[in-house]
């Protein structure tokens, strides 16, 4: 922790609250408000992540930690609790407005706060972590109750279930003594045992956590029985973490949508207690949103995953993919090209890679026709430093990716005898080799960013279908399946989904580059003229791939054969191996 | 192509057994004729029309110019229609006859007649928009880009190259661009068919499946005699086109298409036992690119060398 921290007391009504200021006070200020059962350190890894460019302000909220309060319920109303967030404000930033970020019931708190009328002069902006406004959330619960659709009453008990704990904590006594005698030292294990996470147990922990109880019983049911009106001017960024178990990303989404005007909702990969599991995330997450245009004017433009968050009126007409980034190598032709259109019509930005720049240019000018953006790169997948060189400067140019597209491969046809070297070695670093590297590198890029993402890695019909003429081509399909198959298992953990795509004979140009190993060159042309038309006349597009594999992404499916020829050699080759191997044996080449 | 150079190309087709100077301008007269119907109408369209009243325009325009017959009957479609989609469901040939749909703002349409004057053959593909360049821009660029494939059709059947070998250059240019061959849902999936002057007046102004009588009638006895001769007067992708284009008059006509919007032309091209020639370059498309070329629009990317 940076030596600059300065301790202070800030009298209140009924209190005396601990506050801690980190950093150079001419900066903007950016305030954090903890949650429940929390002290003020439940921020000290977000706070050692911003210090270098906020002005942070920290505080033990009233009866909690080293902070002072009443010691009945009437002194820990939303209201007071409320005056207390203005108040440490005024303290520390006397002369202007602050960035409000609150945890829990932190963010409760802050809700409260920044939903008071004259808000807009005390803060620039609001960063919500698992904490609705109370109100907020009695009126989204009763909308619900009045349209009781099936999916509005599941999202409702969903999250009526999660609240479990607030009943409990309106029960006589109980709670509280718990708290007393022996659940402050079971705690942090409860937590690492349900949540993974670490917590470092606050030596007050057993008074906060029964303190706190009266936080609840002091808002909990007059909120719900009286909810009101609270709308906010103050630009809101909620992060939902996905795997919260006490604050459904429905509710934490949906509730603020009436009461605020600019609203931007972002899932981040993690449970309850991100702040304390995740802080170089969350800090980032706090960074972007402070530092953009939405909440400091003459600021930068938002980053992409920003206005993809942004809940817009008419959400419906939105397209699917809107401010998305798909990346695609082998984009210049054939299912590349088509899924890059397909992505754009769904209103997505495409980064363009392909080993031929005019045909990358030719892609990015069609994208442009749909009103999308598209990024033309010329890239050898094969290499990779050219991969590193190439995944690095679309992140500085466009963003992380949040879709990876795997595309890019070669045909090769032909007794395994015939197949030198060489050609194992080119169709390997296309085919293989160039999955790896785009895997590696943006998949880095994904887990690095935390709000996960999906790659997709085409395999081919031929990677469960053996053909003696095509050992090369199937080998390298095979692994591509393999490695996709792995991947999607590793990657789950970072809400990356991986699929892999298993097209049968689609009419592209890779029958016209197909290398037919062990031919003169004037029999090559000819067995690439016949295969050409043959596959012509099976009359199956690209573009039919690309929905595939857009349906793909949106379901996040494992393995998708693409076409009756590439479901039909997947049933085979379960059913009936044998069958397969003698399938195998016969030459359309020939 | 100046008018002088035509009358000398003239002279070089009527030394061979191709068509007589004389009726090459015949059909050049009935060419322009179905122009001036397509520039005409089109221009007089208004949002709300449907591709029947435009249709019907079309033939009023034509029988008013003392066209007595048709090759086929006048076509028209708007919007997704122009690419030969259909929002409900899969095309089928039924979907070639004009029917209700009404044309917008900013929409595309396709006018194709075929008039049929004394004989002499014509048939035409104009694409337009409604509104004005820049409205449409999927349009534009697919307007633009069309215009390779007159050049590339041309160099190649000058080259001697067969019917087949040329459909599939037109393919892969097609790819290249990234826009859907559209002419391959024609009936046969027809890039073109040879015209050439009928004589008979049976069965005049008699259609069946929107073809004139006389038309099937020429066409499958065409089949049937060039057929033996190993040819066909339909030029396709298949083995049926593995050969050079018979000498004569071929009515051309590529059709692309990039999502809900298609593009054509459809002209006469003039093939000698040596040589080939588009019958008239006094035409609305390509005034349109001569007009691009001057305004030095930048050379499209993605066109082959």
């Amino acid at each position: 922790m940076t030596q600059d921290v300065r301790t202070l007391a800030v009298t209140v009504e009924g209190g005396k609250l601990s506050v801690r200021t980190y950093g150079d006070p001419s900066k903007p200020t950016v305030l954090l408000v903890h949650g429940y059962p929390d002290t003020q350190a439940v921020w000290d890894g977000v706070v050692s992540e911003l210090v270098d460019d906020f002005h942070v302000v920290t505080y033990d909220t009233r009866g909690i930690g080293a902070s002072k309060g009443p010691l009945f319920k009437h002194g820990y109303t939303l209201e007071l609790l409320a005056d207390d967030l203005y108040a440490v404000a005024d303290v520390v930033a006397p002369d202007r407005p602050v960035h409000l970020v609150g945890h829990d019931w932190g963010s409760i708190q802050a809700w409260e706060a920044v939903t008071r009328a004259d808000s807009a002069e005390r803060f620039l902006s609001y960063t919500s972590i698992s904490g609705p406004c109370l109100d907020h959330a009695a009126l989204w619960t009763r909308a619900g109750m009045r349209k009781p659709t099936p999916k509005a009453a599941a999202r409702s008990l969903k999250q009526a279930l999660a609240s479990w704990y607030i009943v409990v904590f309106h029960l006589p006594v109980g709670p509280r003594v718990a708290w007393r005698l022996g659940l402050a030292k079971q705690w942090p294990r409860i937590i690492r045992a349900i949540e993974g996470t670490r917590l470092d147990p606050s030596p007050t922990l057993h008074r906060d956590g029964s303190r706190g109880v009266l936080y609840y019983r002091a808002n909990m049911l007059p909120k719900m029985r009286h909810p009101e009106e609270r709308p906010t001017t103050v630009p809101v960024q909620v992060l939902t973490p996905t795997g919260d178990r006490f604050v459904t990303p429905a509710l934490a989404a949906q509730a603020p949508a009436p009461w605020t005007e600019r609203l931007y909702v972002r899932k981040v990969h993690g449970g309850h207690w991100i702040v304390v599991k995740k802080p170089a995330l969350i800090a980032e997450r706090i960074r972007e949103f402070v530092q953009s245009s939405i909440a400091t004017p003459g600021g930068p433009e938002p980053v992409r995953s920003l206005l993809r968050a942004e809940a817009k009126q008419g959400t419906k007409d939105r397209p699917e993919f809107e401010d998305k980034l798909v990346v695609i190598t082998g984009a210049g032709s054939g299912i590349g090209r088509a899924t890059a259109l397909a992505f754009a019509e769904k209103g997505a930005d495409i980064v363009v890679a392909d080993i031929d720049a005019v045909a990358a240019a030719r892609t990015v000018e069609l994208v442009e026709l749909l009103g999308a953006r598209g990024y033309p790169y010329t890239v050898d997948v094969s290499s990779g430093e050219a991969m590193e060189a190439f995944a690095n400067d679309v992140k500085a140019t466009a963003g992380v990716p949040d879709i990876v597209v795997n595309n890019a491969g070669i045909g090769m046809s032909g007794s395994f005898l015939a197949t030198e070297v060489k050609d194992w070695e080119k169709i390997l670093g296309v085919n293989v080799w160039g999955v790896i590297h785009g895997a590696r590198c943006f998949g880095e890029m994904m887990r690095e960013r935390g709000e996960g993402g999906h790659i997709v890695n085409l395999a081919s019909a031929a990677a469960y279908t053996p053909s003696r003429t095509l050992s090369a081509y199937s080998t390298s399909k095979a692994a591509v399946l393999m490695l996709s198959e792995c991947l999607r298992a590793e990657f789950a953990r970072y809400g990356i989904g991986v699929s892999a795509i298993c097209p049968g004979f689609i009419a592209t140009n890779i029958t016209r580059t197909t290398k037919f190993v062990g031919q003169s060159a004037e029999q090559q042309e000819r067995t690439r003229q016949r295969i050409t038309g043959l596959y012509r006349r099976r009359n199956f597009g690209p573009d039919k791939v690309a929905e595939r594999i857009v349906d793909a992404v949106r379901r996040d499916k494992p393995v998708v054969p693409v076409a009756l020829e590439a479901k039909a050699g997947k049933a085979i080759s379960r059913l009936s191996p044998a069958l397969a191997r003698r399938m195998a044996k016969i030459d359309p080449t020939g | 192509m100046s008018a002088g150079h035509s009358a000398l190309t003239l002279d070089a087709v009527s030394n061979k057994t191709g068509p007589t100077p004389e009726a090459l301008q015949r059909h050049r007269d009935a060419q322009a004729l179905a122009y001036r119907c397509a520039e005409t109408v089109g221009a007089g369209l208004e949002a709300g029309v449907t591709e029947r009243e435009v249709a019907r325009r079309m033939r009023g325009f034509l029988r008013e110019n003392g066209v007595e017959d048709f090759f086929h009957i006048p076509f028209a479609w708007f919007g997704e229609r122009t690419a030969f989609r259909s929002l409900k469901g899969p095309w089928t040939p039924l979907h070639f006859f004009p029917t209700n749909k009404r044309l917008k703002e900013g929409m595309s349409y396709v006018l194709d007649c075929s008039p049929v004057v004394d004989g002499y053959v014509s048939d035409i593909g104009y694409a337009g928009v409604l509104g004005k360049p820049g409205d449409n821009r999927i349009f534009d660029a697919l307007m633009r880009d069309l215009a390779q494939y007159r050049t590339l059709i041309l160099d190649r059947i000058k080259a001697g190259d067969t019917l087949s070998e040329v459909y599939a250059a037109v393919d892969v240019l097609i790819a290249q661009q990234g826009y859907e061959s559209r002419h391959k849902v024609y009936p046969g999936s027809v890039i073109g068919h040879q015209v050439g002057r009928m004589t008979q007046r049976r069965n005049m102004g008699r259609y069946a499946f929107g073809f004139g009588l006389r038309t099937l009638e020429t066409l499958g006895r065409e089949i049937v005699t060039e057929g033996i001769k190993g040819r066909s007067p339909l030029w396709a992708g298949g083995r049926a086109s593995r050969h050079a284009p018979t000498p004569g008059l071929w009515a051309v006509e590529p059709h692309i298409g990039f999502r809900n919007v298609g593009v054509k032309f459809e002209e006469l091209l003039v093939v000698t036992e040596d040589d080939a020639f588009w019958l008239d370059d006094d035409l609305p498309h390509v005034r349109r690119w001569q007009e691009q070329a001057r305004t030095a629009e930048p050379v499209l990317e993605g066109a082959p060398s």
